[in-house]
């Protein structure tokens, strides 16, 4: 076994605890780690990654996997996933269990019901962090790109059908105007 | 101790569809195979467009509460969101087949990428046609945001409190503990008063 992908998954088992708020609020830490203190990848390759797991489908974390895969190969990336999803899956899982327990109980709905607002309030946040990361470019393309942002959040907020559509329409109307 | 009432919106609005009986650990992994593969933007949109509106498994009150819970969690929200709903659902085989949906196959598409790019990361088409997604992938979060709000009718304090968290996280960029330790507990600190003055 690659001795590294043991480094690898100590690594991101201490990393997963501390991720509050999802694997995005640990970059900044995995970056310090990765590239400055043990060196395992360059700056520009920690960006590169990062920025594939942002445009791939799916859940941002997978980015733990791009960063084992670099480091120690395919043990690597089982590891770092293992070490990341390891604990906060049982976290879950025994929250989850402990919420089935407590049903009814006017405290943890009052808890549950309390946690809605902020989690939307946060989810907005991160569609405008990342709607201003993305208005780049000259003038006229942050126009575009701006306008890009509120036809398909309209889109998503009034129509039913699935938002693919927006992406679609997004990806092509960069192809002609974005470039 | 006699439960209190619930709060008036913990209620679905009427104008939801009844649920669908609940699913097995097959129908768990199609279901978030399918959310985790479309998830541009986030898979939390899509999970909860499975959920609430294509499936009808869970209100969108129920969803919006396991989200808040996993996203109080250390680790991707909706990789908890997976494990709370596969739990719920199918005990633990349910949590692995919905954890397992949800990563396996964006896992195949990245890695995929990621071994393909240097081919064509320089080709300006790609980089145009990403940039575009981009702005519409956040765009997408932002109008789910709404979606999600307009149809749970929250109370005023409760939007006040949103616009907050919001404002905190984008423009403060206040780190994301802070936030869900100071205004998660007078978030809840209000529900429990709204509750107290419905009875």
């Amino acid at each position: 076994m690659n001795p590294l992908a043991g480094d690898i998954f100590f690594f991101f088992l201490k990393l997963s605890l501390l991720a509050v708020g999802g694997a995005n609020a640990a970059v900044p830490e995995m970056h310090r780690e990765v590239v400055e203190l043990r060196g395992w990848m360059t700056d520009a390759s920690f960006s590169q990654g990062y920025a594939l797991a942002s445009a791939a489908p799916g859940p941002n974390v997978l980015f733990v996997a791009v960063i084992g895969y670099h480091v120690a190969g395919w043990q690597g990336l089982v590891a770092s996933l293992l070490g990341f999803l390891g604990p906060t899956f049982i976290l879950a899982w025994g929250v989850a269990t402990l919420t089935q327990r407590l049903a009814g109980d006017w405290r943890l709905a009052a808890l549950r019901a309390g946690l809605v607002p902020v989690a939307i309030g946060l989810i907005l946040a991160t569609g405008l962090v990342t709607g201003a990361a993305a208005a780049r470019g000259s003038g006229i393309e942050v126009a575009v790109a701006v306008l890009i942002t509120l036809a398909s959040a309209l889109f998503t907020w009034r129509s039913n059908h699935t938002p693919l559509w927006a992406l679609g329409a997004g990806g092509v109307l960069g192809l002609l105007l974005l470039r | 101790m006699p439960t209190k009432p619930v709060p008036r919106n913990a209620v679905s609005p009427p104008e939801e569809p009844p649920l669908n009986p609940p699913p097995g650990p097959g129908q768990l992994f199609v279901a978030f195979a399918k959310a985790g593969l479309m998830g541009f933007g986030g898979a939390q949109i899509w999970v909860r467009r499975a959920m609430v509106e294509e499936r009808r498994w869970l209100t969108e009150r129920d969803y919006a509460e396991v989200l808040g819970l996993g996203q109080v969690l250390p680790g991707p929200n909706v990789g908890n969101a997976a494990v709370m709903i596969g739990r719920r659902f199918a005990g633990l085989p349910g949590s692995f087949a919905a954890t397992g949906g949800l990563y396996l196959f964006p896992l195949i598409v990245l890695m995929g990428l990621v071994l393909l790019w240097q081919g064509f990361a320089d080709e300006p088409l790609v980089s145009s046609f990403m940039h575009g997604l981009a702005c519409a992938a956040a765009g997408m979060v932002i109008g789910n945001a709404f979606r999600m709000s307009g149809r749970l009718r929250p109370p005023p304090e409760q939007i006040a409190v949103g616009l907050a968290a919001a404002l905190a996280a984008a423009w403060f960029r206040v780190p994301l503990p802070v936030i869900v330790l100071v205004l998660g507990p007078v978030s809840i600190g209000l529900v429990v008063w709204r509750m107290r003055r419905a009875t």
